[in-house]
């Protein structure tokens, strides 16, 4: 029978919401880490809309739309200014 | 690449299992990622990538609020969300809104048009490379069969080595044979060329003794003829002579 898996080894879904703070502690912040946690993260996504025979359109309209947001909440602050009513 | 294999595999399976097993086991599955053998026999591309629904939203979402809500309840979220975000102005409607909107109906009536053919053409550009890709493959493999039938020949040619050994034999043996022969020859020339000579040498011994001794005898007759007798010997010749002329007269 396997052993017990220990809490730093376990993926994010399968944590228990008490254990977040513990769990999110236990990460690895290093650059080094945090290089390999978005080179995970674009693999996992690379693979997975991409890296295929038929890919389709939300590979990269999701990335886009993901631009988008971000680019709104960038400039937010300057967009605030066109708001039709002071108080909402 | 096998990484997005067991990612997928992994969870279906630790679903399987009950709960205090599958944490056990997900420490077994992540030293595949690591190793060098991971990445020999490389598995095929998938077909399709992840269902995108409205090629905005993955279908992993809806699955997500299936359970609970249904089937209209991510739409119903999208829907008060949307809502929220215009009352609060926390997405403020100007100039870029209209910009947006006409760049955004422009794109989707473009998509919607041509985006099956656009999908035919890249899949035929794929297909290309897949199938030069997989003709190198054939190829190569041709080759190596055909190295490997040309090896087994050699191997074949290299057991008749004895024959060929045996022929080199046979002409070395030739070659010595005709040597002693021609050899032999010339020892029986030369030992034939000084008994010549031998020979030879005692025949002009003899013959020059021979001829030396009769010159010799001449020249003491000659010399004994003495000028005396030499007058009697002309005298009786011509005596004879008148006598065998007086015969002839008188025969004829």
């Amino acid at each position: 029978l396997p052993v017990a898996v220990l809490l730093k080894d376990t993926k994010l879904m399968d944590v228990k919401l008490g254990q977040l703070g513990t769990w999110l502690a236990m990460r690895d912040f290093t650059p080094g880490g945090i290089l390999g946690a978005m080179r995970r993260g674009y693999m996992r996504y690379y693979n997975k809309y991409i890296n295929v025979r038929k890919g389709g359109l939300g590979g990269i309209s999701m990335v886009l739309a993901g631009y988008i947001v971000l680019s709104y909440m960038w400039s937010y602050s300057h967009v605030k200014h066109d708001r039709r009513r002071k108080y909402h | 690449m096998l990484s997005r294999l067991v990612l997928r595999a992994a969870p279906a399976a630790l679903r399987a299992l009950p709960p205090p097993v599958a944490v056990g086991v997900l420490h077994t599955t992540r030293p595949l990622h690591t190793t060098q053998q991971s990445l020999a026999p490389v598995p095929p591309l998938p077909e399709k990538g992840g269902e995108v629904r409205h090629g905005l939203i993955p279908e992993e979402f809806f699955q997500f609020l299936y359970p609970k809500t249904g089937v209209t309840g991510p739409y119903m979220l999208g829907t008060g969300l949307l809502l929220y975000l215009l009352s609060k102005e926390i997405y403020v409607i100007n100039h870029e809104t209209a910009a947006a909107a006409c760049i955004l109906t422009v794109i989707i009536y473009g998509i919607k048009k041509f985006g099956p053919d656009v999908a035919a053409f890249a899949d035929k550009l794929n297909e290309e490379k897949v199938a030069s890709a997989l003709a190198m493959k054939n190829e190569a493999i041709q080759t190596l069969q055909t190295a490997i039938e040309e090896e087994k020949k050699e191997q074949w040619r290299a057991e008749g080595r004895s024959y060929l050994f045996d022929a080199k034999r046979n002409n070395i043996a030739m070659l010595l044979e005709t040597n002693y022969r021609e050899r032999l020859l010339m020892v029986y020339n030369e030992v034939k060329k000084r008994l010549d000579y031998q020979v030879a040498m005692q025949n002009l011994k003899r013959q020059k003794e021979q001829d030396h001794m009769i010159q010799w005898v001449e020249k003491n007759v000659v010399q004994s003829i003495t000028p005396q007798q030499q007058k009697e010997s002309i005298a009786k010749c011509i005596l004879d002579l008148k006598a065998l002329s007086k015969s002839a007269h008188a025969a004829v």
